[in-house]
C-alpha cells in the first residue's frame, strides 16, 4: 500500500514535471527551433553528412 | 478484433502521421505548423511524409545547439508521453517497430537470443541514449562550437529508411554526395532489416534510445500491466507469447515491456489487464472471479 502510494506520488510529480517543462519550452520559443530543424532537410539523419 | 487492433492502429498511425504524400512524388518535406510538434515514436522527420519531428532528432538538435539551451520542450514532451503511457508508444504507435514486426512474420527459423546475452545488450539501448543522443551532441563540439547529433548521423536506421533512400531516389542533386556516411548507415538498416526476420525487434530491445528513454517511466506510467494474483495459475503462457521476453506474471510493468497486450490475449485465466490510472476496466477479470466463485458454490 504504501510502495503503491509512493509510486502514485511519483507519477504526479514526474507528470507536473513534463507538463512544466512542455509549457515552459513552448513559451519560450523552443518549438519554433524544433519547427525550423524539422522543415528542413537533416544531412546528418539521412546519412549526407 | 482483438488480435487485429493493435495492428490497425499501427498502420492507421504510421499512415497519418506520415501523410504528406506530395513529399514521396516530389522529395520535398512538409513545412506546416504540425512539424512544431513532436511524434511519439521513431519517425525521421526528413522523410518526406512526415507531418511531425522526431523526438530523439529534435532532443539531439537542441543539445548539439551553438547555444547549449536546456531543451525543456522536447525533453517535457518525452517526460509527459513516457509518464502517460510508457512504452505503449512503441508496441502501439511505432511504424519502425511495425516493420520490424512485419518482417518478423517472415517465415524462417526464429533466433532465440541466449538470456545471459539478451541480458547484457539490453543495456546498449542505455547506452545510446546517453552516449550518443545526450552525451557527445553536448560536450563534443567542433571548431564552430556546434555540436552533432550522434545518434542520427552515425546510427540511426530510421533515417536512412524513411529519409534518406526516398530522398535520394527523389533528388537527382543529392545522389552525388553519397558517401562513406551513407554506405554505413545503409549497412546499419541492412542489418537491423535482415536481423528483424529472425530476431523479434531487435531494434527496439537492444538500440532505441527512444524505447529506453520511455523504460525509465515504465515503472510509473498511468498505463501499466496489471496481475490478477487470485486467478493467475502460474501456467507462463504470457511468458510464452511475449515477443520481448518478459515475464508478465511476475514482472508486469518490467522496462522492457512494450505493452502489446499478447499476454492479455493468450492468457486462459484472464489474469493480465491494463489499468489506467489504478483503475482496471476489470471486466474480464472480475468475470473470471465470478465464475470460479460459481463453481465453488
Amino acid at each position: 500500500m504504501r510502495t503503491k502510494r509512493i509510486t502514485w506520488i511519483v507519477t504526479c510529480i514526474l507528470l507536473l514535471l513534463g507538463v512544466g517543462f512542455l509549457v515552459f519550452g513552448a513559451l519560450n520559443g523552443e518549438a519554433e527551433g524544433v519547427f525550423r530543424k524539422a522543415v528542413t532537410i537533416c544531412m546528418e539523419c539521412i546519412g549526407l553528412g | 478484433m482483438g488480435k487485429y487492433l493493435r495492428r490497425i492502429i499501427q498502420i492507421v498511425w504510421g499512415i497519418l502521421s506520415n501523410a504528406h504524400l506530395t513529399g514521396f512524388f516530389r522529395g520535398s518535406l512538409y513545412d506546416g505548423p504540425l512539424k512544431r510538434f513532436c511524434v511519439p515514436g521513431m519517425n525521421c522527420y526528413s522523410c518526406p511524409g512526415a507531418l511531425g519531428a522526431c523526438p530523439i532528432g529534435a532532443l539531439s538538435s537542441v543539445l548539439a545547439g551553438r547555444n547549449r539551451k536546456f531543451p525543456f520542450y522536447v525533453l517535457g514532451f518525452l517526460i509527459t508521453v513516457g509518464v502517460l503511457v510508457g512504452r505503449f508508444i512503441c508496441g502501439w504507435l511505432c511504424l519502425f517497430g511495425l516493420i520490424e514486426e512485419l518482417l518478423y512474420k517472415i517465415p524462417t527459423p526464429k533466433l532465440r537470443i541466449p538470456e545471459k546475452a539478451d541480458r547484457v545488450l539490453r543495456w546498449l539501448k542505455y547506452l545510446v541514449l546517453a552516449v550518443l543522443v545526450v552525451g557527445l551532441p553536448l560536450f563534443y563540439r567542433d571548431e564552430t562550437g556546434t555540436g552533432l547529433p550522434f545518434f542520427c548521423e552515425f546510427l540511426c536506421p530510421v533515417g536512412t529508411l524513411e529519409g534518406g533512400i526516398p530522398l535520394v531516389l527523389l533528388n537527382d542533386v543529392l545522389r552525388p554526395t553519397l558517401g562513406w556516411l551513407f554506405r554505413w548507415k545503409f549497412l546499419i538498416l541492412v542489418l537491423c532489416v535482415l536481423s528483424s526476420i529472425f530476431i523479434y525487434r531487435p531494434f527496439c530491445k537492444y538500440l532505441c534510445p527512444l524505447g529506453a528513454f520511455y523504460s525509465l517511466f515504465q515503472r510509473f506510467s498511468l498505463v501499466r500491466l496489471r496481475v490478477d494474483t487470485e486467478t493467475c495459475i502460474g501456467c507462463g503462457a504470457c511468458s510464452r507469447a511475449c515477443g520481448m521476453n518478459v515475464d508478465p506474471h511476475r514482472t508486469p510493468n518490467s522496462a522492457e515491456c512494450i505493452r502489446c497486450g499478447e499476454c492479455t490475449r493468450v492468457c486462459p485465466k484472464n489474469a493480465l489487464s491494463f489499468s489506467v490510472a489504478g483503475k482496471t476496466p476489470a471486466k474480464k477479470i472480475r468475470k473470471e472471479s465470478d465464475s470460479s466463485e460459481d463453481k465453488k458454490i
